[in-house]
């Protein structure tokens, strides 16, 4: 056991719906509680049997503990009590706290991935209304957005969040930290129902198998019976030339990322607006992709102010082949899913050339025709992918192919 | 203190500073009877010959007004946060030695907090209006001697109007002056646009005293207070600190959260039908407030429609409607940013319109009833959709009512939540404090759905399969106690620091001490 006082969490004037513990094992005269919060009146009584009951849990039996508190939820005050515990004691139990039923929901390997927001995973005040903004996927990220010497608290935040937090039908997604730090951050967090897993620097199908072999043992372990996805990131020039290795490397594999800040550095260049320094990785990462038949990820957009050069962003991205974008602002998850989601010409051409295409095979024609256009068949494939998509964003309703509306 | 329940079902004391007060009895239940109170007639013999009521200090025309133990002062907060002027008023009265003073301000500011001093040293009895900051913290802790009473703008021009308060001297800063009188809100150093509270002040006080930093030749044009009601006229060389005037710039709110509701509340006006060609609307200057004016534009200039007019204090985003052809005046009791200060200079169509006339519950009628769209702010809604603005949760007091009681009446009125503040979840089985009765306030719009009062079946009728996210009110409540948990009753000393005025001079509510 270690002596000393264990802090975790944050306090200050800055600091909203966190708490910080200070914790401090004793010899004897029992557990002393000191709660400082401003919602006192309201919870102290609350906070600090919360707080006894992870003791208990411990068998902890003499402590001093003060609580700075600014309106943290339950399930971030259990994970910085547990993480303040862990650092004292080294103890590997955890304090679970209730899984909610609606986060039992599942994941498919082809649901679209246009928009994914990043939330850094020590700062529990981002979490609880992420899913309100209606993202494809939200990632709670330990690595880049976690300092080093609060990894071990993200971790059981990020854990706590899994299962405490509704984000609300998003893909689950979390980003783990590289090395055998994140093969450690795959043990705590794939039993609470991840659905996919980012995995950051991805160089070689090798480092991939090695995480997904980890998954495997965890999924054996719990009897977890639902597949957990992979999204490698490639953020170096090494990871760009075994694109398509990495992202043929396991069927788990459902899209590959591009990271452009990394990228650019490993090349030694200046990031820049047009981007010329990154065309060739991005043209790679799509093609390598669509050939492995998984979905091609973006770079974040880091300008959250610049709502308009996201939407140009977006448009460019997708004319190139990708399928979606990571943001790091709520605020850029409409301004993506609009860029990526069909215009409206698009869907009525689509329309056009799906009800020409029913209105030839109906009549046993081999050849599909509008007006005096012949349509080659990918041509049909594309217009059908197109009119499925605007059906799920429901851009269009379910008798789109009836006749008073075809004739629009 | 004996206590009465008032027809809200709440305690509230049946004398107030020795006065004895009518309990709420519903919403327009109360009459009225008897005439306004009149100040006593003054003559023009009294006054210079020259009408040149320039005198040297402010200490001087307080003496000559006969400041003495026991009066009643009021000022407005047209200064806002960089008032210069009222704080003066109670050091001098210091220095006089003069004892008990009531405060009647139409708001009190951060930078009024000097004023504490004076509640402790007895210069001042009590405040009668809203208390902001450490110093609604002060009067919440019980440091306050007499008993604060809380009104809205409405309420407050109606109590001096029925004569329940009696103003003995009102000192009223005016941006422009000149010397017999005449004032403004426009022009000089210190311009803040509009002087909308001033009128029943001015109208219905023994002594007025103008306090300028801007004296222009006679007349002062077009004038919001007349000079034949004005006893005294001192030129300072600051009446305020001009960018705590008016913020620079309003901003409309960057936190996602909130601009989810703004969103929200914004297709709830779309698809609901209350925004209409011809609308008119009434929105406040905080940032949620903004930025649903800015989307109500943009569905405007989409549909090509314009609202009729809208009701100030007036910001950027109002007069961006007025400037590009979405709104038809601006009516304004006080303008919030640089843009609507330089509008309501020259802009024919922004037309300042003093609170006396808007918002007074005994009179002629209320501006405020004809208006469609009401977008207010509360600190808590309970379940009967009645509402707290000037408490939180844990009984502090830390906003006055402003407006809120006296725009509850009109035709719909709109509230935009976020449904918990960090851990404090807004709705509540039962309001701290009452301000507004439920039966005024019709949808409740949270970024977890939206609530609308069962009492308005044509709203529930009107978006019924439009795609919003419809929940109940306690539905909304239970969302956010289990994500919050459920909070403690909060329990508070038996001692009342402030009773809550309803607009008809009613007293709907007390709130309790503190416990420390």
């Amino acid at each position: 056991m270690t002596q000393g006082v264990a802090i975790t969490g944050n306090s200050g004037p800055k600091v909203r719906s966190d708490i910080e513990v200070k914790l401090e094992i004793t010899d004897s005269g029992g557990v002393s509680v000191e709660v400082n919060s401003k919602v006192k009146s309201m919870y102290g009584k609350a906070i600090e049997s919360q707080c006894r009951s992870v003791l208990d849990f411990y068998e902890i039996r003499n402590a001093r503990l003060v609580i700075e508190d600014s309106g943290a939820l339950p399930f971030v005050i259990s994970a910085r009590m547990e993480a303040a515990v862990r650092q004292l004691t080294g103890t590997r139990r955890e304090f679970l706290p209730d899984m909610l039923p609606e986060n039992a929901y599942s994941s498919s390997a082809q649901r679209f991935r246009f928009s994914r927001l990043y939330l850094p995973g020590n700062s529990p005040g981002m979490f609880i209304n992420a899913g309100l903004h209606n993202p494809d996927g939200i990632i709670l990220d330990l690595e880049d957005s976690v300092a080093l010497a609060k990894k071990d608290d993200a971790r059981i935040l990020v854990r706590n969040a899994l299962r405490s937090v509704d984000f609300y039908g998003a893909e689950r997604m979390v980003r783990i930290n590289q090395g055998e730090r994140g093969m450690e951050d795959l043990d705590y967090l794939i039993p609470h129902n991840v659905h996919l897993v980012l995995i950051p620097k991805c160089e070689t199908a090798m480092s991939l198998k090695a995480v997904d072999a980890r998954i495997e043992m965890i999924r054996d372990r719990y009897g977890l019976k639902e597949p957990v996805f992979l999204m490698p990131i490639i953020e170096s020039a090494l990871g760009v030339e075994n694109a398509f290795d990495i992202a043929t490397a396991s069927e788990n594999v459902v899209a590959m990322a591009i990271g452009l800040e990394d990228y650019t550095a490993d090349l030694g260049v200046q990031r820049t607006k047009e981007g010329a320094e990154s065309h060739y990785a991005r043209n790679r990462i799509v093609v390598a992709s669509k050939a492995a038949g998984i979905q091609p990820i973006d770079s974040v957009f880091s300008d959250v102010g610049d709502m308009d050069g996201l939407l140009a962003n977006v448009l460019s991205s997708k004319a190139m082949g990708f399928e979606g974008m990571g943001c790091i602002h709520p605020r850029q998850v409409p301004v993506i899913r609009q860029g990526f989601a069909p215009a409206e010409e698009e869907i009525e051409k689509a329309r056009k050339i799906v009800l020409a295409f029913r209105d030839a095979t109906a009549k046993g024609l081999g050849v599909v025709s509008l007006g005096s256009k012949m349509i080659d068949p990918p041509v049909v494939a594309r217009a059908e992918k197109t009119i499925n998509l605007s059906l799920l964003l429901g851009l269009i309703p379910s008798n789109w192919d009836e006749e008073t509306i075809s004739e629009k | 203190m004996k206590m009465v329940t008032n027809a809200a079902g709440r305690e509230v004391p049946a004398e107030i500073n020795g006065n004895s007060a009518v309990p709420f009895k519903g919403v327009g239940k109360h009459r009225p009877e008897g005439s306004k109170y009149g100040p006593p007639i003054p003559t023009c013999i009294d006054y210079p010959d020259d009408n040149n009521k320039v005198i040297g200090s402010l200490r001087e025309a307080l003496e000559r007004c006969g400041l003495r133990d026991g009066m009643t002062i009021s000022t407005h907060h047209h200064m806002r946060d960089g008032d210069l002027i009222n704080n003066q008023v109670f050091d001098i009265a210091h220095e006089m030695g003069v004892k008990d003073l009531v405060w009647l301000p139409s708001a009190s500011f951060p930078c009024n907090d000097p004023v504490i001093k004076y509640l402790e040293d007895g210069t001042v009895n009590r405040i009668e209006g809203s208390m902001n900051g450490p110093l609604g913290r002060f009067v919440s802790g019980g440091g306050m001697k007499g008993m604060a009473v809380l009104r809205s703008h409405g309420g407050r021009v109606q109590a001096i109007q029925d004569g329940e308060v009696k103003i003995d001297i009102a000192v009223l800063t005016a941006p422009s002056a000149d010397s017999f009188g005449n004032a403004k809100g426009t022009g000089g150093p210190s311009a803040g646009g509009v002087l909308g509270y001033a009128k029943a002040d001015y109208m219905f006080a023994d002594r007025v005293i103008i306090v300028t930093d801007n004296l222009v030749e006679l007349p002062c044009f077009p004038m919001e207070i007349e000079g034949n009601y004005v006893d005294f006229v001192v030129v300072v060389d600051k009446i305020g600190i001009p960018e705590k005037i008016v913020s620079g710039t309003t901003q409309i709110t960057k936190s996602p959260d909130r601009l989810l509701i703004a969103e929200l509340t914004a297709t709830f006006l779309e698809k609901s039908g209350l925004l209409h060609d011809g609308a008119t609307m009434q929105a406040g200057a905080g940032g949620t407030s903004l930025a649903i004016a800015v989307y109500a534009h943009q569905i405007l200039r989409k549909k090509g429609w314009k609202f009729r007019l809208g009701f100030g204090g007036s910001t950027k985003y109002m007069v961006q409607m007025l400037e590009e052809g979405q709104m038809g005046y601006i009516l304004d009791a006080q303008a919030f940013d640089l843009d609507s200060v330089r509008s309501a200079e020259v802009n024919p169509n922004h037309i300042p319109y003093p609170v006396y006339n808007a918002y007074n519950y005994h009179s002629k009628g209320n501006l405020t009833a004809m208006m469609d769209i009401m977008i207010l702010g509360a600190t808590e809604i309970d379940t009967g959709f009645n509402g707290n603005v000037v408490t939180h949760s844990d009984g502090l007091l830390l906003h006055g009512i402003g407006g809120w009681q006296n725009c509850l009446h009109a035709r719909n009125v709109i509230i935009p939540l976020p449904l918990f503040r960090d851990r404090i979840p807004v709705i509540v089985d039962r309001v701290t404090t009452l301000c507004g009765p439920g039966e005024l306030i019709d949808v409740i719009v949270t970024e977890r759905g939206i609530a609308i009062n069962p009492r308005r079946q044509d709203l529930i009728d009107a978006v019924k399969g439009k795609g919003l996210p419809l929940v109940s009110i306690e539905e909304l409540k239970s969302i956010a106690e289990r994500i919050c948990g459920k909070p403690e009753k909060v329990s508070f000393d038996e001692r009342v620091v402030a009773a809550i005025k309803w607009v008809d001079g009613t007293v709907i509510d007390a709130v309790h001490q503190v416990r420390k």
